[in-house]
């Protein structure tokens, strides 16, 4: 699904340049629940934007589901992340003005589909994280659990073959984290290639994989035998 | 420009955002409706000098006699220069095909005119029919003096609708006897004028019976004079100027004046006042066009602000909106699309308010200088255009800035 081969990133800052990622190697298969480890700064959000297409790398190659990502065009690339990518960020990043059930019919929207259909696919993703009742409120009326429940909504409105998360659970306690990681489990279990970046040991361990990175690199990547989530809520 | 979903996606943004939206709105209503207010007050001040034009004839020559104030071919200075009929008619003979109506007159500034035990003393003047038309007098009542009335001598007279009101009250006069100079004159006609009260104080006789009856001889006080129309209203003014000239040589020469002594011959060319007034009006014109298009000016920079605020406060949205897979363009569209929509609506708003003021209020300004403020409802439209169209431009480059960020960046926007 995933296949990335020395792939480089600095930022320039200034007189200097910050060598952030040096040379990454690694792929993932079809189906697979990966999450990204390392200590802050050591460029795990770097990666996971550039597997976005939110960012560039400066070198080495990508190629997702087939398709080599280069040089694309904002057009290409706003098609290739509506088509293949679902984003859950730390911070949710649901539009503050509409209601639960517009903001997971959005990526819908940008796929052409009409809208008696994009409000059908959007409540049935609610429901399927347990919404539904929920779908007329705005995002500052929800939870922070409920509010990333309906951005995992969002990110599978517009059925992608990647999801990335960038510490989905970073904002949230423990007992909602575990919830959220349920329902990424869930996913996954349907067969949804998923990364998540986390700091979290026992969020790491839920995953199937343990990708560790530091210092730009990879330093470690072992399978880990996965903890059910639901068993700890 | 149709899809559906835009505008819907459009409303919804308008709505949950009334604040901006409402700023946006204020700063082009505000805009448009200053300069249809200000374009307003300037074509009402325009009409309201050509009002003050319109009293006369507005291409009217008048002569009238003075002192001379210089020696000439052995003659003093101080001469009191006396027209005669037979200037008039000279000049009716030399000019009949540029002359169109004329009069020569013989006033008298001051005479007792009495009905029954009513008298009041009024300004007389001897005239010829066309007096009517270069005086523009109207008739309320009966005729006016004409050609038989000049040419047997009757003693007929229209009466200013001031000297009505003294002398019969409520009474109607046509038909009745006044004394004028211890001769019964018949009323023919009431007339009003233009110029008020001051000039409805007058009576008017026929020339000839001005002139028998009253001691004026063969004596005229004043020449009123206009010239054909011309095509357009420079050629107007330049036929005007130059005829006025050539009548003042012929008059100086005939009453042996020096070619330079203005004071002997005066001659009020009306065009020429007219042409001088326009001209400030133009200038005043273009003034309030110059405020206003400022004001447009000002409009559209407070649009083009607001759009950068705009951007500015969405760039998180169009960073999760990118992210979601939105293209370049959609954004731009999005961006564009309101504030078109907004500009527009809040054009007309404006458009409307500034209308139905002048519609309203117009009417009721009762100033000498502002009559019937109106604006030319294309320009104003026009106008609605323009801002619309320099918000778009305004918001356009903010919008493709915007959708050009990289993603990444827009969403660490805070
Ligand atoms: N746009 C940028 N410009 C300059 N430096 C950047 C930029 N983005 C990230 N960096 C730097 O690159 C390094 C890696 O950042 P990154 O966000 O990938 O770290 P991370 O592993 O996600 O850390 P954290 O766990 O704190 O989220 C950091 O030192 C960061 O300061
Ligand atoms: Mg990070």
């Amino acid at each position: 699904m995933i296949e990335i081969s020395n792939l480089h990133k600095s930022y320039r800052m200034g007189a200097n340049t910050l060598h952030v990622l040096k040379g990454i190697n690694f792929s993932v298969a079809d189906g697979e629940l990966v999450s990204i480890m390392g200590s802050s700064g050591s460029g795990k959000s770097t990666l996971l934007n550039i597997l976005g297409m939110l960012d560039e790398a400066d070198e080495g190659s990508y190629v997702l589901d087939g398709v080599t990502i280069k040089n694309l065009s904002e057009k290409q690339a706003a098609k290739y992340r509506n088509k293949f990518l679902g984003f859950i960020f730390q911070s949710f990043n649901l539009i503050g003005y509409k209601s639960a059930l517009d903001n997971v019919a959005l990526p819908l929207y940008y796929q052409g589909h009409s809208r008696s259909e994009r409000m059908d696919r959007a409540m049935s993703y609610l429901e399927k994280v347990g919404l539904a009742d929920w779908a007329g409120h705005l995002p500052n009326e929800l939870s922070g659990g409920q509010k990333q429940r309906v951005a995992i909504a969002r990110a599978l409105a517009s059925d992608p073959k990647v999801l990335l998360a960038d510490e989905p659970t970073g904002a949230l306690d423990t007992k909602t984290s575990y919830e959220v990681m349920d329902l990424i489990q869930e996913i996954n279990d349907e067969g949804r290639t998923i990364l998540v970046v986390t700091h979290e040991h026992d969020i790491a361990q839920m995953t199937k994989r343990i990708v560790h990175l530091k210092d730009g690199v990879i330093i470690e990547d072992t399978k880990v035998s996965q903890v059910r989530a639901f068993e700890n809520v | 420009m149709f899809d559906l979903d835009r505008w819907n996606e459009i409303f919804e943004t308008i709505r949950k955002n009334k604040l901006r939206t409402f700023l946006t709105g204020l700063s082009v209503a505000s805009g448009i409706f200053i300069l249809v207010v200000l374009l307003g007050i300037g074509e009402g001040m325009r009409n309201g000098i050509s009002r003050e034009f319109e009293q006369d004839a507005s291409n009217l020559i008048f002569v009238w006699p003075g002192v001379t104030s210089k020696e000439y071919k052995g003659l003093n200075p101080g001469r009191r220069i006396q027209l005669k009929n037979d200037d008039y008619n000279r000049i009716l003979l030399e000019n009949s095909d540029k002359l169109d109506k004329t009069s020569s007159t013989y006033q008298v500034w001051s005479s007792v005119v009495s009905y029954g035990k009513e008298s009041g003393s009024y300004r007389m003047d001897g005239v010829f029919p066309d007096y009517q038309y270069l005086e523009n007098m109207s008739l309320t009542a009966g005729r006016f003096i004409n050609n038989n009335d000049v040419e047997h001598v009757e003693k007929s007279i229209v009466i200013g609708y001031q000297v009505k009101k003294d002398l019969f009250r409520e009474e109607d006069p046509i038909g009745k006897y006044v004394e004028l100079s211890g001769i019964n004159f018949k009323v023919v006609g009431v007339f009003t004028d233009p110029g008020g009260e001051r000039e409805e104080a007058r009576v008017v006789i026929p020339i000839t019976t001005a002139q028998k009856a009253l001691g004026g001889s063969n004596n005229i006080g004043r020449l009123y004079l206009t010239l054909k129309p011309e095509d357009n209203f420079e050629a107007a003014v330049a036929a005007s100027t130059a005829f006025s000239e050539d009548l003042g040589e012929f008059l100086r020469e005939r009453h042996t004046i020096a070619p330079d002594d203005n004071r002997a011959i005066n001659i009020n060319n009306t065009l020429e006042h007219a042409k001088r007034f326009y001209g400030l009006m133009d200038m005043i014109r273009l003034f309030f066009w110059g405020v206003g298009v400022c004001t447009i000016i000002a409009g559209v920079v407070g649009v083009s602000n607001i759009m950068l605020i705009i951007v500015k406060e969405r760039t998180r949205e169009i960073g999760i909106r990118k992210a979601l897979g939105a293209q370049p363009l959609s954004i731009v569209g999005m961006i564009l699309h309101e504030s078109i929509f907004v500009t527009a609506i809040a054009g007309f708003i404006g458009l409307i308010f500034s209308l139905t003021l002048l519609e309203f209020i117009g009417p009721a300004i009762e100033t000498q200088f502002i009559y019937n403020p109106t604006v030319n409802f294309t320009v104003a439209l026009n106008t609605v255009f323009i801002l619309v169209l320099a918000g778009a431009l305004a918001g356009f480059f903010p919008a493709w800035r915007a959708a050009r960020i990289k993603p990444i960046i827009a969403l660490r926007d805070e």
